[in-house]
């Protein structure tokens, strides 16, 4: 609706240029971005969490460069999503060296820009992270979900371009899930019994979030019946797997998360227009949906960490692997900050034959060999993109179910936890 | 012909209709490099949108859908229109910066009930007013 928007003064000269051609640039995308969504207004952010750096063809390229060349910089703190490479871990992406170079290139405009080369999936993993009711601009969908979620933060569903122009404004729409009526639940989930073996583990999460992803369309969800002990790591897997089957930006889990301390704060004023419930059959169901390939299958190798792992899972991901033999290659995806604070785990997962993978993640860059599928892995969010993005055979399973698929060569499951029967 | 009721992106396009029948995310289900729909979760995957009228309920998923639709332009196999039946701000966003970078208007318009079917051509005409029309041929 053009014409709706209003700007403030520092807006316009910003718009007229006053900061450079770049932030005029940078301006005049956002407020376009704003009037498609209907906004009135802009509004602060206090950080901005870049997802644009990834590389996936030219365009990225010609806009960061025109951002860069018209002098533009960061008006708030940025982290920096994965990008297509892995610079601790050079020779690992197997990407040709001209599209490397390209993307290579992508960072370095990003990094000129004075983004932070945190290179993460996982900005909340970082110490610096927003509080309550903080308004941030943040890219990468399972960032965005886990801010506006588990934090309590607001922030709109931003992507690539849009994530870059708020981060130079300090602006972004004050529309969407930055206003507090769109912040309410219109979808609910009621979780019959959580099953108790699946408990310590993400895999009941994220399949989960796959059901709620597939049935929320564009409303919020509130999830009633998820246990109170539910950790970051668990909401993670949760909120990644449902951006992924779906458009969700924020979820509620109530008695959980800070906006939902009971269904009726989460909901409001508005009658649910989905209500529906999520057994034990449908969470099986979910975690078939996410599999390729049949229980027993040969396994060629495991994924772990998508989004990125946190030291704790990284911790347990050791745990685990301690003293085994791995029958085939597994990956762990990690944030490089994370990583550098565990230095005696990582050296653990290495002495066991774990692959540490950095600054990017295996579903979206060439790292796997085709030979060494299908892929196991704990992440609902790798088992949706991955059939698609890599035409890789894949199979969703709990952490315990990939390492001992990794130690076997075989896709194992355990049917006593998921109830199968 | 249809009841139109947000113009996002403004533009004039015309092209053969593809109606999806669930959402798509560009980013892991649309593969410029063929123009093709290549998300395996999708009913209609191995659809051409390359060149077509896209409509469709919404879009989903990741965020980097806006990179994705403006690279499927600069390379020309994007969809020359597209109908949403929920306003969609990642959409809307690749096609703002693909006419920014490359002057390709890539209409961007949503309508709650367009009176639309696969095969036959139209033209989107979606003006900065916030009128738009929607025309055989």
């Amino acid at each position: 609706m053009p014409g709706s928007l209003m700007l403030s003064d520092e807006d316009r000269a910003m718009l007229n240029g006053r900061r450079g051609e770049g932030a005029g640039f940078a301006m005049r995308i956002l407020v376009r971005a704003a009037e498609a969504m209907g906004a009135g207004r802009l509004l602060d952010v206090s950080s901005a969490h870049i997802d644009g750096c990834l590389y996936h063809g030219r365009a990225g390229l010609d806009f960061a460069r025109r951002l860069v060349d018209g002098g533009a910089e960061v008006s708030v703190p940025t982290t920096l999503n994965v990008s297509s490479l892995d610079l601790l871990h050079p020779g690992l992406v197997r990407l040709d060296r001209g599209t490397a170079a390209e993307a290579r290139e992508l960072m370095d405009a990003y990094l000129a820009m004075r983004c932070r080369p945190t290179w993460t999936c996982a900005p909340y993993q970082l110490p610096e992270r927003p509080a309550l009711g903080e308004h941030v601009a943040w890219a990468e969908s399972n960032a965005i979900v886990f801010a506006n979620s588990v934090l309590g933060a607001r922030t709109g569903r931003y992507g690539d371009f849009i994530d870059i122009c708020c981060a130079v404004t300090g602006r972004a729409p004050a529309a969407g899930l930055h206003l507090d009526d769109e912040r309410r639940a219109r979808a609910v989930f009621r979780i019959e019994r959580f099953p108790e073996r699946l408990l310590m583990d993400e895999a009941a999460f994220a399949a989960i979030g796959h059901i709620v992803g597939r049935a929320s369309g564009t409303a919020v969800p509130a999830i009633v019946g998820l246990p109170p002990s539910a950790t970051e790591d668990q909401l993670k897997a949760l909120g990644a797997a449902a951006a992924s089957s779906g458009a969700v930006a924020m979820f509620h889990a109530v008695g959980v998360t800070p906006e939902a301390p009971t269904l009726e704060a989460a909901t409001g004023d508005h009658a649910p227009a989905v209500d529906v419930s999520i057994d034990l059959t449908a969470m099986r169901a979910a975690r078939d949906e996410l599999s390729t390939v049949e229980v027993g299958a040969a396994a060629g190798s495991v994924s772990i960490g998508t989004p990125h792992c946190s030291a704790f899972e990284l911790r347990r991901l050791a745990a685990l692997v301690e003293g085994r033999r791995l029958a085939i290659p597994c990956y762990a995806n990690t944030g490089r900050d994370v990583l550098a604070g565990v230095p005696g785990v990582a050296e653990a997962l290495r002495r066991a034959g774990v692959t540490i993978v950095t600054d990017t993640c295996t579903y979206i860059t060439p790292i796997i060999e085709r030979a060494a599928t299908p892929v196991v892995t704990n992440s609902g969010k790798w088992a949706w993109y991955a059939p698609g993005n890599l035409g890789f055979d894949v199979a969703f399973a709990t952490l315990e179910e990939c390492i001992d698929s990794a130690e076997t060569g075989r896709l194992v499951r355990d049917r006593d936890a998921w109830g199968d029967g | 012909m249809a009841e139109a009721t947000r113009v996002l992106v403004p533009g004039t396009a015309s092209g053969p209709v593809v109606v999806l029948d669930e959402p798509l995310s560009f980013w892991g289900g649309f593969d410029p490099a063929t123009g093709r729909l290549v998300d395996t979760h999708h009913p209609q995957v191995g659809a051409a949108l390359g060149g077509c009228v896209l409509v469709m309920p919404a879009g989903r998923g990741s965020s980097s859908s806006s990179y994705v639709l403006a690279e499927a332009v600069r390379v020309g196999t994007a969809p020359v229109a597209v109908v949403l039946g929920e306003s969609d701000p990642i959409v809307a966003l690749g096609a703002i910066v693909a006419e920014e970078l490359y002057g390709v208007g890539l209409p961007v318009v949503v309508a709650t009930a367009p009176a639309l079917v696969t095969g036959p051509r139209v033209t989107v005409r979606a003006d900065a007013d916030g009128t738009v029309e929607l025309a055989d041929g």
